[in-house]
């Protein structure tokens, strides 16, 4: 009783101590420095600085959180930089050097369409670089149990199949049993052996754009590809031109040249026919892993079809493109709560509903019993953040 | 896990007093603290659960829809007709959120014109049909579930795998003082 009466003014700051003393990743010496503010309001007395943590802190994928989890990325984010490297400095160049002379002997539309392609390119770039591709989180050790109990009550031989086959529009799916998830993947799903996730309606890994395209970011990419096409086109075109005109060759203009024209060159030439075969890809509804693997080609004796198409080109390019877009399934910036089920070696919340812009998601989110006051987007466990006080009871009793 | 049984009971009490306190944080803690004595006098003993899951029906492809199957460990506590009720209503809530027409084809296309910038101040679609099945999900739990003994979880909670349905043992959880 007397616990209770200590506990109440400290309320959260003891119970996060206490109830994520299972989780090998929260400790109080990190919670002190975080940057994680505003999770306790301001009339809680006794506060002691030890933040919850947030989910992007123990995410157990191998993916880079920036800006407290608000930017998702891949691990190795190199090739990300030459890219933006490659497009910013191109761009620079031809804005500098190219646009005055081109503005004022030919038409000012130029660099006003070339600043715009520029703009809509860096944007959906950024957009498909930081946003979640779709990931699955990874169960829960009750959901993996169950599943482990359900598989090995099926089979008699050992080992126990791990696949489910699914009937989808009258083909045969085969639905395979991921081991470091722990979950059956949906159907066109595939575990990312770079980033450590299952990825819904896993496209590819991209090292130019550093992250998994997936479900949710496909639009991102291709609106990229195709823009970056477009762009290139353009300032190689004018760049020519510009050449054409002057005729005029000292060595820095010499110089500048060359390098637009041959990044620009090669890039027509790898865009180009990336944004050609993706436009295939979203026509007939598949994906690059599909594709590659020839999972719905046409093979001898058997009627293969893909099911998942709409039989129709224009349906197929607007559902892709311009189809409802699903949250964020991982709650990347859900603060950690004692009954949130975490799963075996490391604490991971789970699936909570973020979006792209998670903080305006949450504080209007289901569990928005306390609007503004809660950070975790959950249902039935947010009804009882009220109960802090109870619950440090609860944890010292059992 | 144990919490969940906690969790149940606390429910309805959470209701009663928030009714009776207001929605201030600071009330419905001290409305609560005089019922905390009586809370765990009352559970001295753990409610022990267990947990059925649910799992998802991909028989129409990759949308999200759950399977109607009525569990055999819910046979002695609920009503088949319930249960399937409740989950044709989540996954006809589901499919409201993942349709492709007309009304979805203007937004992606808007957001499309607006570099996507136009999601920074409006929820999209998907997240408003999210909420009303939160709201739906809260809603059986008060009249259906939490009468039973059952709780639902909100699936966006397990990653829209699985429908997690706790079931708790029959103490005298009933009455909320």
């Amino acid at each position: 009783m007397s616990q209770i009466q200590h506990a109440v003014p400290d309320g959260p700051i003891r119970y996060t101590q206490i109830c994520t003393r299972s989780s090998s990743c929260s400790s109080p010496q990190t919670s002190s420095s975080a940057a994680a503010a505003g999770t306790e309001p301001p009339s809680c007395p006794g506060h002691r600085g030890r933040t919850p943590r947030r989910k992007w802190q123990v995410f157990p994928g191998r993916n880079r959180f920036y800006c407290d989890g608000r930017v998702m990325m891949a691990r190795q984010t190199g090739v990300f930089y030459l890219t933006l490297v490659l497009i910013i400095l191109t761009s620079g160049l031809f804005f500098a050097f190219d646009c005055p002379y081109l503005a004022s002997n030919l038409s000012p539309a130029i660099p006003a369409v070339g600043a715009v392609l520029f703009i809509f390119v860096m944007g959906m770039l950024l957009r498909a670089s930081f946003s979640d591709p779709g990931v699955l989180p990874r169960a829960t050790p009750d959901e993996a149990a169950d599943l482990e109990r359900q598989i090995d009550s099926t089979g008699c031989s050992k080992p126990p199949p791990r696949t489910r086959e699914v009937l989808i529009n009258g083909q045969t799916v085969k639905l395979k049993y991921c081991f470091t998830c722990k979950i059956f993947r949906p159907p066109r799903a595939s575990h990312c052996s770079l980033c450590d996730n299952c990825v819904e309606r896993f496209d590819h890994h991209c090292p130019w754009v550093g992250n998994c395209v997936g479900r949710r970011n496909y639009r991102f990419f291709y609106f990229f590809i195709l823009s970056l096409s477009f762009l290139t086109i353009f300032i190689f075109a004018f760049v020519i031109t510009h050449v054409v005109l002057t005729s005029m060759f000292d060595s820095f203009t010499a110089l500048r040249t060359i390098l637009e024209v041959v990044v620009c060159f090669f890039s027509v030439w790898s865009i180009v026919g990336l944004s050609g075969f993706h436009t295939y890809l979203i026509s007939s509804n598949q994906t690059t892993n599909e594709d590659i693997k020839g999972t719905w080609s046409r093979k001898e004796g058997k009627d293969n079809y893909n099911p998942y198409s709409y039989g129709n080109v224009l349906t197929n390019c607007c559902t892709a493109l311009c189809g409802p877009l699903p949250p964020s399934l991982i709650d990347r910036r859900g603060l950690i709560q004692a009954d949130t089920p975490q799963t075996a070696p490391q604490s991971n919340g789970t699936g909570g509903g973020g979006s792209y812009a998670p903080t305006q998601l949450h504080s209007h989110m289901v569990g928005g019993y306390h609007p503004g006051r809660l950070q975790h987007g959950g249902g039935t466990s947010c009804q009882l953040c009220c109960f802090h006080a109870a619950k440090i009871s609860v944890c010292t009793v059992w | 896990m144990k919490n969940a049984g906690l969790r149940c009971f606390l429910y309805s009490i959470n209701e009663q007093i928030r009714a009776l306190a207001g929605s201030h944080p600071k009330s419905v803690l001290t409305g609560f603290k005089c019922v905390q004595t009586h809370s765990l006098q009352d559970l001295q003993q753990p409610a022990v659960s267990s947990k059925v899951f649910v799992q998802r029906d991909y028989s129409s492809g990759t949308i999200c829809k759950f399977q109607t199957k009525f569990p055999s460990e819910l046979e002695s506590r609920m009503d088949k007709q319930q249960f399937e009720e409740t989950m044709q209503t989540l996954n006809n809530l589901y499919a409201e959120a993942e349709k492709i027409g007309g009304k979805s084809y203007l937004e992606g296309f808007l957001a499309c014109l607006t570099a996507y910038t136009i999601f920074l101040c409006m929820e999209t679609h998907y997240e408003k049909v999210l909420k009303k099945i939160a709201r739906y999900i809260k809603d059986q739990n008060e009249k259906i579930y939490a009468p039973r003994g059952l709780l639902l979880t909100d699936p966006i909670e397990r990653g829209l795998r699985v429908v997690e349905i706790t079931i708790f043992e029959d103490r005298s959880v009933g009455s909320g003082r």
